[in-house]
């Protein structure tokens, strides 16, 4: 009798448990991604007529396809941002590699820290930091001046080359730590056992260590793709009025177009758009989600 | 027969550390030759060096008569199973043990009829489709195995491959790898610490003690003539006495204030310590009367150690202090020996050896 009467309460306390965790998750995808996002795809149907009255419409959607600026900047954006996804994977594997196999177990730790300690600073101050090294008047521009190299400053800042240098900057960090916690699981001896087996260290290294840090490739490159695709900040600051890069038109929509009914299109296009490239980037490389994000 | 492997005064040196010291030792054609040693004693390195992944300091490395050094792992003619099998997790069965032979660009058809023909030869046939993850310890083993057997190597190197698995499956594998080994035909140099593995497989073992091997020898001679103390006390098991030299056909154990002799066949006076070493199945419980050159003893039982066919006996030598180890043969005979009784024993001679200390 006193065991099953504490089975009950146990299966009790499981439950009460579940629920602890459970309705917190929810709550926080209900209110703050659901119900907004919901919101928002409202409104981007909603449109102003010439009789300034609100009907249900495609035009804010139309809209975007007949203006070349939108969809032009729209497949920019989506070119650099996976441009800039694959020039941080192939800066920060090779680290990834040498923190985790390289170098000595010891100083791997505090590799990892001097990664993370520039993150403790916010974005909007590591990226003033970078304009204070490029812009005209600058730190680099004085030391080339002061060398004799050039006579006056070069303006660094506004090009699409810095935008994309501070994006990479902004994002390696969510592209390393993953592929580190992959490689760090795999065993020395898998690239013994393979140069044991006649393969070269090129072959090793695509049949072996790339396969095998393939869930930390994934996931690190999701992540990197979608903050990417959605960053504000380094663009506006570091590409300035040239990088047209679409948060800017979302941005003017909402802030100096005040249309917001337009600005929400634009939101859920941009959505559309990176949950397709991230299905067929998943798909191309034959990854699945679930697994990349074991 | 043939030496497939000839290795003259190799020496590795880690800074001031010698970890193999000056190893000369040749391996024939097609032989099960195993390397026996407590960790730490330069077995891993020695094989790390035969497979091509640690350069030696000195000497010379010959497989097939052609010098090794400065020659990689990967174009060595010799393969390694390695302690954790190392069998590659996104690689099902067939890719694992085609991975050695792609690299050799042959044509894939070619491929998969090794493949094929492979995988029968290790009991595994239409495994070829599972997962790593999906085969069993044993399994698993023979997929290393045949991953490496399939490319032919002149030597095939194990590092203690059978350490990960449970007894009973330990105990197959022995033979299961022995007889691999047989229909192979192949060269298998095999590192263990396990007297055992070492012992049941291979064909010759060297016993190797602070990177030096301290006999090589078949596993016969091993166990009933150990050149050294090490090897006495490292392989089986040994009840180990320290001794004072009397003459050249005595020794007196004194740990005790009395002495007590015990007649050896035949001790060189090295120096006046010596050490004495009896196996426990050497003892002969209750002898008959006519067998000569006997030490005799009474010895008071003080407890049995029952362990099925390996049963032992822990007894004290009467009026003495000192406990002796004995083997007790499972048969009806000695079924009524307790704890407490006293029972006749003699050892011979020849089965009390020692060493100088």
């Amino acid at each position: 009798m006193i065991v099953k009467h504490m089975r009950a309460k146990m299966k009790n306390i499981k439950q009460l448990s579940f629920y602890i965790f459970f309705v917190p998750v929810v709550l926080w995808l209900l209110l703050l991604i659901v119900i907004p996002q919901f919101e928002l795809f409202i409104m981007s149907l909603r449109y102003e007529d010439d009789m300034e009255n609100m009907v249900w419409s495609f035009e804010n959607y139309k809209e975007f396809f007949a203006n070349d600026i939108y969809w032009l900047t729209f497949i920019r954006t989506a070119f650099y941002a996976i441009f800039v996804t694959f020039l941080t994977l192939i800066i920060t594997f090779p680290i990834a590699f040498y923190i985790t196999k390289l170098v000595n177990k010891r100083y791997s730790a505090f590799l990892i820290i001097l990664l993370l300690l520039p993150f403790w600073v916010s974005e909007l101050v590591r990226v003033y930091g970078w304009t204070i090294l490029l812009r005209e008047s600058g730190v680099i521009n004085y030391f080339l001046m002061s060398l004799n190299i050039t006579d006056s400053g070069i303006e660094m800042l506004y090009n699409d080359a810095t935008m994309i240098m501070g994006l990479v900057y902004t994002s390696m960090l969510f592209m390393i730590i993953p592929i580190i916690s992959s490689l760090d699981g795999m065993d020395d001896s898998y690239i013994e056992a393979a140069y044991d087996l006649g393969a070269s260290k090129l072959t090793i290294l695509f049949k072996i260590i790339i396969p095998y840090s393939a869930s930390g490739i994934v996931s690190g490159c999701i992540v990197v793709f979608m903050l990417t695709l959605g960053n504000y900040l380094t663009p506006n600051l570091m590409g300035g009025k040239n990088s047209l890069w679409f948060t800017e038109q979302i941005y003017n929509q909402f802030i100096s177009s005040l249309n917001w009914n337009q600005g929400a299109a634009f939101g859920f296009l941009l959505l559309i758009l990176s949950s397709f490239i991230i299905w067929l980037g998943l798909k191309l490389t034959r990854q699945n989600l679930s697994k990349a994000l074991r | 027969m043939n030496n497939v492997l000839e290795i003259i005064d190799l020496e590795k040196h880690f800074e001031d550390f010698k970890a193999v010291n000056g190893l000369s030792f040749n391996v024939k054609e097609g032989e099960f030759f195993s390397i026996l040693g407590p960790s730490g004693c330069g077995k891993t390195t020695l094989l790390r060096m035969i497979a091509g992944f640690v350069e030696q300091s000195s000497g010379d490395l010959k497989i097939r008569n052609k010098d090794m050094k400065g020659i990689a792992a990967n174009k060595r003619p010799v393969n390694l199973v390695f302690q954790n099998l190392a069998l590659f997790p996104m690689m099902n069965v067939e890719e694992n043990i085609a991975f050695g032979l792609q690299r050799q660009n042959l044509e894939k058809k070619e491929i998969e009829k090794k493949v094929e023909d492979i995988l029968g030869k290790v009991h595994l046939k239409g495994y070829g489709k599972k997962e790593v993850s999906q085969l069993s310890g044993g399994q698993k083993q023979r997929v290393a195995i045949a991953r490496s057997l399939v490319l032919e190597p002149s030597i095939l190197l194990l590092d203690e491959p059978l350490g990960a698995l449970d007894l009973k499956l330990r105990e197959s594998m022995k033979i299961e790898l022995k007889k691999l080994q047989k229909e192979f035909g192949t060269t298998f140099i095999y590192i263990t610490h396990d007297q055992s593995e070492a012992l049941v497989m291979s064909d010759r073992v060297a016993v190797m003690n602070n990177g030096r091997f301290e006999q090589i020898d078949t596993p016969k001679n091993l166990y009933a003539n150990p050149k050294t103390s090490f090897v006495a006390g490292f392989v089986g098991e040994a009840n180990i006495f320290t001794a004072t030299y009397k003459n050249d056909l005595q020794i007196c154990l004194n740990q005790d204030k009395e002495d007590f002799v015990i007649n050896v066949n035949f001790i060189e006076k090295v120096s006046d310590k010596c050490k004495l070493y009896i196996r426990p199945e050497a003892i002969i419980l209750s002898p008959s009367k006519d067998i000569k050159d006997l030490n005799k003893f009474n010895l008071i039982v003080k407890t049995i150690l029952f362990d099925g066919s390996n049963t032992k006996l822990l007894t004290q030598i009467e009026n003495t202090s000192y406990e002796l180890l004995v083997s007790l043969p499972q048969n009806k005979q000695f079924a009524h020996i307790k704890v407490s009784d006293v029972l006749e024993a003699g050892v011979d001679y020849i089965d009390c050896k020692t060493y100088a200390s």
